[in-house]
């Protein structure tokens, strides 16, 4: 018996379920490296994988074995010029003279065993962080929408897509294209035996008629045999997928940046930004994010600044609305951009600002956002938080809400993402 | 000793068709060499298993890796970290992948990857096929250890039985069983026993009754009831348990481990097995991997001489052929001791030129093989003898001047390493022994072994290592225990004691509750 298989197609990915159990014995390293990356990356570049180092003290699988000392006898080959009895240092470092194909995980030293998280399992791993439901993961990480169109014909598809006259157009072509010769060589030798034919007609000249009806057979046998409809005359509609092109939306992240913000306030504030600029990336094609800081002046800078920049001194929140509302008139008109607004905020302000952050949030920035999410990062409420609230109360596009760990983020956005699974 | 070998191969067909030689293999053209292969195999003799070659991607490849090299395993995180590890060597081109994997069954099953060339393939056909898978069929440790038979029938039994307890226990418990049994993997292997054969149908039907079984064994051996005094007496004349040294850790384990539960001991039991079933390839690296080299390149050469193979496909193997037994000299950046396959070709082509041209010295030496026919004598050598004896056996003079060895002792005691012996008159025999002993895996790793369970009062083991040559335990030792005890349930002592009964090292672990 031989046998040669081809096992090409039968799978390969069949140590994913290992791949699995490596990833969720080292959940806790993996989270946290995730962790790092979030804190390291810019909000635009979240959805992307991520090398992550384990020590490799962590991934060690201990046995039983030999310890130096003692005595011991190794054989080496290659030698140069020892002679029995001679006396040599010992190499620095240990066993160096390691021998018998003790490489492998020693050989590597102590470097950390670095793997790659895929973008699936490092956003996997993010939203766990967050406590996502399930119905909005799969919302997030679902790729946009496409529309397929038709673009010209192509020689292979599926049978539905078979374009008929096409297809008859061109095995019309290649009958008379594959016939011509024949059918022109046919048309001279029936003329000929016509000659022959008219009367009277000698016996040598019946052979010679014999020979050329032969002829004439053979031909048309051959055009006969060319095939009506071959495969390479099928034509089929090709399409093509398009991202359907969606609106454009412009993505305000506010942050109060006053001394009382520390890192790992900002941090949940980042986390709360991306969560939304994921959200919105499901939905727009085009976003820009615009970032405004402030403390008692608003002003807009880049994302590095937003993140990594520290003030002091007081807090006055309408400044930075007041500087919101002055961009998108310059910038975003409504008609064509879908407006977000995310503001984050330890709930300081300057006692007299909050009524008037109300008012500028109920009648010039709420008329034209889409939605506007305000998330404080401690618990205590202070003045603009029951300002808010009463907000809060009367709109639809107003969410609020307190996060002091990750996954109290998510319900901020509860809203946004129930209206959006229901649309589905 | 072997009735197939002891004639001489038939002369070669005079004149055969060349075989076409183009960069890229076709099923037809791998048909065509196969059936080359294996006729001109047969014509040597060689007894084989029946061969199934399957053609694989590189994913595959490392999947196959990833799984010490079997088909179907079970699942567990190491083999991950293993294929992590593989894919990304490879995927930064730091690693080729091996051409080849063969695995001991019936039928032998021979994994060509898409990328080989058509040269490679025919080396790989030659290599494993009728290399390995001769082997495999003949020497006796295979014999004596595994069944080929039945290997993927039990690994599928393993896999879905782990797979089971992993839905009824949890996936952490397991894993952690799992652990624990590969850190003693080594120590789950009958040395001196003779195994019994695995077949899947009878483990599936013995497995619960196994199960009931074990489990009353172990509860009568600890008991709670009190006794009657008399009997009591009697018994404590022999209170030693168990009555002799157990070398199989794993064994002793399963058998006597008085917390586990049946489903726990059964995963014991697998891991035992799938250890016993590698542990005759973990003593014949040298022969098993000379043998298949050695074929591949006399095999490949005899096709030549008869004319199927062109001259550019010679080339290509040879290269490879080549490279794989390059052996570096000690102080090589390359050098990570000695290549089995290197020493292992020499030594079989030794061989066969003792039989065929021996020298003054080889008459010497060998006086039973110097002239005698080679392919029965070097099949002789193959079925009968394991690294250490082969080395022990054969190893010649001309050898050892060829690769230059020399012997090293590195004494604790001593302020320098000495040199004892070199390729040299005096030292032949020297290192001749030093090396065969280096292939022992007796000495290679501890010999620790059960030495006595505290039936009485903590129900803790005692493990005593033997120390060889005043050799130490490395700093794993105590992670190793914790495995142990973690298996065993109660505290677990290990007594390192050194060639003259004198404990020398002691550790105590007691398993972390819960």
């Amino acid at each position: 018996m031989q046998q040669i298989i081809d096992r090409r197609l039968a799978g390969k990915n069949k140590s994913i379920g290992n791949r699995e159990r490596f990833l969720r014995r080292h959940k806790e390293q993996i989270r946290e490296a995730v962790k790092r990356a979030v804190a390291g990356r810019g909000i635009r570049d979240i959805a992307q994988g991520e090398d992550i180092p384990i020590p490799r003290r962590d991934i060690r699988e201990p046995v039983f074995g030999h310890g130096s000392g003692g005595r011991r006898e190794m054989v080496h080959p290659g030698n140069r010029d020892f002679v029995r009895g001679d006396r040599i240092d010992r190499p620095q470092g240990g066993g160096g003279q390691g021998g018998s194909g003790q490489a492998g995980d020693s050989g590597e030293g102590e470097d950390d065993f670095v793997f790659h998280l895929t973008k699936e399992e490092f956003m996997q791993v993010f939203f766990d962080d967050l406590a996502l439901p399930n119905l909005v993961r799969t919302t997030l990480a679902d790729t946009p929408a496409y529309k397929t169109h038709r673009a010209g014909f192509s020689s292979d598809g599926t049978p539905n897509n078979l374009h008929v006259v096409r297809s008859m157009r061109g095995a019309i072509g290649r009958r008379i294209a594959l016939g011509s010769q024949a059918r022109r060589e046919l048309a001279r030798l029936e003329a000929l035996l016509e000659v022959l034919l008219a009367p009277p007609v000698s016996p040598s000249r019946r052979q010679e008629i014999q020979a050329l009806e032969d002829d004439i057979e053979a031909l048309r046998a051959h055009i006969e045999r060319i095939p009506y409809l071959d495969p390479i005359d099928l034509r089929y509609r090709n399409r093509v997928r398009t991202p359907v092109p969606t609106a454009r939306a412009v993505m305000f992240c506010l942050m109060d940046v006053s001394g009382s913000m520390d890192e790992a306030r900002k941090d949940l504030a980042k986390r709360f930004f991306i969560l939304l600029y994921l959200f919105l990336t499901r939905h727009y094609e085009r976003i820009d994010i615009v970032f405004i800081r402030h403390h008692t002046q608003a002003q807009e800078v880049s994302e590095h600044d937003f993140f990594h920049a520290t003030e002091t001194g007081g807090t006055v929140v309408s400044s930075a609305l007041v500087l919101m509302e002055q961009i998108i008139r310059a910038r975003y008109p409504s008609g064509e951009w879908n407006i977000y607004g995310a503001h984050a905020s330890d709930g300081d302000n300057w006692h007299n600002d909050s009524a008037h952050c109300r008012e500028l949030l109920a009648n010039e920035i709420l008329p034209l956002c889409r939605y506007f999410a305000y998330i404080q990062v401690v618990e205590q409420e202070q003045n603009l938080w029951q300002e808010y609230a009463a907000l809060a109360a009367i709109s639809d596009t107003f969410a609020m809400r307190k996060a002091s760990t990750a996954d109290q983020i998510y319900p901020v956005f509860r809203e946004l993402f129930s209206k959006e699974v229901r649309a589905k | 000793m072997n009735h197939t070998l002891s004639d001489r191969p038939p002369p070669a067909q005079a004149s055969a068709a060349k075989l076409p030689a183009p960069g890229d293999w076709t099923f037809e053209l791998l048909h065509q060499y196969h059936e080359a292969i294996r006729s001109t195999a047969q014509r040597f003799g060689l007894d084989t298993y029946p061969n199934q070659l399957e053609i694989i991607t590189a994913e595959q490849m490392m999947d196959a890796y990833a799984s010490v090299g079997m088909p179907v395993n079970y699942r567990h995180w190491s083999y991950g970290k293993e294929f992590i590890a593989t894919d990304r060597n490879y995927r930064r081109g730091q690693m080729g992948l091996a051409y080849e994997i063969v695995i001991n069954a019936n039928p032998c099953i021979s994994y060509l990857m898409e990328e080989n060339t058509m040269a490679m393939q025919a080396l790989v056909i030659a290599h494993a096929a009728y290399g390995h898978n001769s082997f495999f069929k003949g020497n006796y440790l295979f014999r004596m250890w595994t069944d080929a038979s039945s290997i993927i029938d039990y690994l599928v039994y393993a896999k879905d039985y782990v797979a089971g307890c992993e839905e009824r226990h949890g996936i952490d418990a397991v894993e952690l069983l799992l652990d624990s049994c590969h850190a003693l993997m080594n120590y789950g292997v009958d040395r001196y026993r003779r195994p019994s054969r695995l077949s899947l149908g009878e483990e599936r039907a013995r497995a619960a009754d196994r199960e009931a079984y074990a489990q009353q064994q172990v509860n009568e051996l600890w008991r709670t009831l009190p006794r009657r005094p008399e009997k009591e007496a009697a018994e404590k004349e022999a209170t030693r348990f168990p009555a002799e040294p157990q070398e199989n850790l794993l064994y002793f384990i399963e058998k006597n481990a008085p917390l586990l539960e049946p489903w726990q001991r059964e995963i014991v039991r697998i891991v035992r097995k799938v250890a016993q079933y590698f542990y005759p390839q973990r003593q014949t690296q040298v022969m098993n991997e000379g043998w298949a080299t050695f074929w591949h390149h006399h095999l490949l050469n005899t096709l030549y001489d008869d004319g199927y193979l062109a001259d550019g496909l010679m080339i290509e193997w040879l290269k490879s052929h080549t490279n794989v037994v390059f052996q570096p000299p000690v102080g090589h950046p390359s050098y990570h001791g000695i290549n089995p396959y290197a020493l292992g070709f020499a030594m079989y082509s030794d061989i066969k030129r003792i039989c065929e041209a021996p020298s003054d010295e080889d008459r010497d030496w060998f006086p039973d093989i110097a002239g005698s026919d080679w392919l029965a004598t070097l099949d002789h050598a193959m079925r009968n003898f394991k690294d250490e004896s082969f080395i022990g056996q054969y190893l010649s003079p001309r050898l050892m001047r060829a690769f230059r060895l020399f012997a090293i002792v590195d004494d604790e005691k001593a302020p320098k390493l000495e040199v004892s012996a070199i390729h040299d008159e005096a030292g032949y025999r020297i290192l001749r022994e030093a090396m065969s002993r280096q292939y022992d895996l007796g000495s290679r790793e501890p010999n620790i072994q059960v030495w006595s369970v505290n039936l009485r009062s903590d129900r803790s083991l005692v493990l005593r290592h033997t120390q060889h040559n005043e050799r130490p335990l490395d700093d794993s030792a105590e992670e190793v225990l914790k495995h142990v005890a973690r298996l065993w349930g109660f505290p677990v002592h290990l007594e390192s004691v050194d060639s003259k009964g004198k404990r020398s090292r002691h550790w105590l672990v007691t398993p972390a509750p819960g």
